[in-house]
């Protein structure tokens, strides 16, 4: 076990080389001169002189990407060009929104989807199933923003039941933070728990042919038992994949569903810097997003290690 | 993603039909092949159905500016949010008094040429290198593939979003940023079938009998990679879809006053309180065509036999 985490760690240098320099690269797609295109046209001399003085444009590439890699390691990703403020100080304020965002949304969508497919996978060919296959393919299909916004006319403006906007941090007020995380949260999470009904579905299906639970029934197993000792154990090993590549999917989803929901994490702090060409916070934010996926699929993997000894002799 | 999870990663949910790669593809070789493959993809009834709501979806594209009742960017500062049913507004109208109903059906137009671009530049940018990587193997596939699993850790929007932030919001920027995001998933499907299709006996026996490699790759491996490359076409345009939305519902992607269904949701968000009504119906379109193409990508999956295969 210990040689395959090692592995796997190991295997994470060449891509995390290849992340930081196409994050850091992204000035280089700028179209014509960074220092003019990111001052802004009605800059003067001076202001785009600052500009480059402050990203260092002029020293050569690799020096800049050094420089920067470098500090990022260190945890200081530079500064925002109009604020002055360290990104990283933007982002770790944000970024916990987004984490709880992502992973209540997580936690719907393994409430919706578990039962939902292990019923269809049992029960396969009947309307349940039927229903439950049309409901994740018009799941998939279904604009995250779209649903938080309707929810939003459903929920608070009709019914006035939950906030429509805002956020209080679960360590103030768990009720408020719930009441606040619930309706983004669930948005996000039924793309995700469409993805994951099928996924299961096709599982439980795969294991409900298995030689073990033909034996198991065979022997007078009560269905209970056979379902939760053979099949749910054995088709819940992929789940813990699909989970790992749902965080990254759910990361970028977050994002969006956050405007919806005025929710003060990385996507509003992303979106601002976008349309004010604020490069260094979204350098930031794109490097933190995807260390954080890459830490997800790393933590999943090595579940996955741990859940299926093959995966482990295979290396 | 590494190299021993690919087997498992066919859950993806950006590419729920993700091929496995080395998996060997179902043999849809010749004509008969096709004319099988065809036959099936007949007999999937929620495929045909998608098919032919596709058909309605592109002729609408086509022939939107010669039939929207109205002129989709005429103002109409008399007539502002009125809701669904007004005498001449079939759906109502926007803040500026435009015409709801024909604004969507530009807006199809719109967001259909948008993912098309999107899909193509996915294609071009992804296909051949996962061919060339495929085929060649060795050092270069072993690059490539660390580069294609760097692109592919990246959260797909956020990554499309870096882009759009250098590159300037509008909905040409967005389309080439979501192309280059979805670009890894056709590298590593064509690396896959190549893959798969070196170690097919008939292709082995070719090169036995002595046929040049050019040769090969034209009579046997491009044909096969085609059906697949079909299937992960659809889809993409769906997920390409929903990844335009998103950019245009965030004033990234398509730039007033012209309008994509995205776009039109943002409206709507904007004036929510005023009228909710705005933003129902391009959400509703959206997920109508999404939905057309997953369908008809799982339709054209299932034809070609892995999803069978799998189930039985």
């Amino acid at each position: 076990m210990l040689k395959f985490v090692a592995w796997r760690l190991a295997s994470l240098v060449p891509v995390m080389v290849v992340v930081t320099f196409m994050v850091f690269g992204l000035v280089l797609l700028i179209p014509g001169d960074p220092a003019v295109r990111i001052a802004g046209q009605d800059a003067t001399v001076e202001q785009i002189e600052a500009v480059r003085d402050r990203l260092g444009l002029d020293d050569p590439f690799l020096v800049q990407y050094a420089d920067w890699v470098a500090g990022a390691v260190q945890g200081d990703l530079g500064t925002s060009l109009f604020t002055s403020r360290p990104v990283a100080e933007s982002i770790s304020e944000a970024l916990p929104v987004t984490l709880a965002l992502t992973l209540t949304a997580i936690v719907i969508s393994l409430c919706i989807s578990v039962p939902l497919a292990v019923l269809a996978g049992l029960r396969r060919g009947t309307w349940v199933d039927r229903l439950a296959t049309l409901g994740s393919s018009v799941g998939i299909a279904l604009p995250s923003f779209w649903v938080g916004l309707m929810f939003v006319l459903l929920f608070s403006v009709t019914l006035g039941w939950l906030p429509a906007t805002g956020y209080v941090p679960l360590s103030e007020d768990p009720v408020g933070w719930l009441r606040h995380i619930i309706l983004p949260a669930t948005a996000l999470g039924i793309a995700a728990a469409a993805e994951s009904t099928r996924q299961l579905r096709g599982s439980v299906i795969e294991v409900l042919q298995q030689d073990y639970v033909r034996t198991a029934r065979a022997k007078g197993l009560k269905t209970r038992m056979v379902i939760g000792k053979h099949v749910l154990k054995n088709a819940s090993v992929p789940l813990v994949t699909i989970i790992g590549l749902q965080t990254t999917f759910l990361l970028g989803g977050a994002v969006v569903v956050e405007s919806v929901f005025g929710l003060p994490g990385l996507g509003q702090v992303a979106i601002t810097a976008v349309t004010t060409r604020n490069i260094p916070v979204v350098q930031g934010i794109v490097l933190v997003a995807v260390v954080v996926a890459m830490l997800a699929n790393l933590l999943v993997d090595l579940s996955y290690g741990y859940l299926n000894p093959r995966v482990r002799l295979h290396d | 993603m590494t190299e021993h999870d690919d087997s498992r990663s066919a859950a993806t949910v950006a590419e729920p039909v993700a091929a496995v790669p080395g998996t060997p593809p179902a043999a849809v070789h010749g004509r008969g092949g096709w004319r099988n493959f065809r036959r099936r993809v007949g007999s999937n009834r929620a495929a045909v159905l998608a098919l032919g709501v596709l058909c309605v979806l592109i002729l609408i594209a086509v022939v939107a500016p010669w039939i929207t009742p109205q002129d989709p960017n005429a103002q109409n500062l008399r007539a502002v949010l009125v809701p669904p049913g007004t005498d001449g507004y079939w759906l109502g109208s926007d803040q500026l008094g435009r015409d709801i109903f024909s604004r969507l059906i530009v807006a199809t137009r719109v967001s259909l040429l948008a993912v098309l671009l999107a899909v193509a530049v996915a294609f071009v940018a992804g296909a051949p290198v996962g061919f060339l990587s495929g085929f060649v193997g060795g050092r270069f596939d072993m690059v490539v593939m660390r580069i294609n699993d760097a692109v592919m850790s990246f959260p797909p929007l956020l990554l499309a979003i870096g882009l759009v932030a250098v590159l300037g919001p509008s909905l040409r920027n967005a389309m080439f940023a979501v192309g280059i995001v979805f670009a890894p998933r056709f590298l590593r499907l064509v690396r896959g079938v190549v893959l798969g299709l070196k170690e097919e006996t008939y292709v082995e026996a070719s090169r036995g009998i002595g046929t040049s490699t050019r040769m090969i790759l034209v009579r046997h491996i491009l044909p096969n990679t085609l059906s697949p490359l079909t299937a992960q076409l659809a889809v993409t345009v769906g997920f390409a879809m929903l990844a335009e939305s998103s950019l245009s519902f965030l004033g990234l992607g398509v730039q007033p006053p012209d309008a994509s269904w995205g776009s039109m949701i943002r409206e709507g968000f904007l004036y929510f309180y005023q009228s909710p009504y705005l933003g129902i119906f391009p959400g509703i379109m959206i997920t109508i065509a999404v939905l057309t193409f997953i369908t008809l990508g799982d339709g054209l999956r299932d034809a070609l036999g892995r999803e069978e295969r799998k189930e039985r």
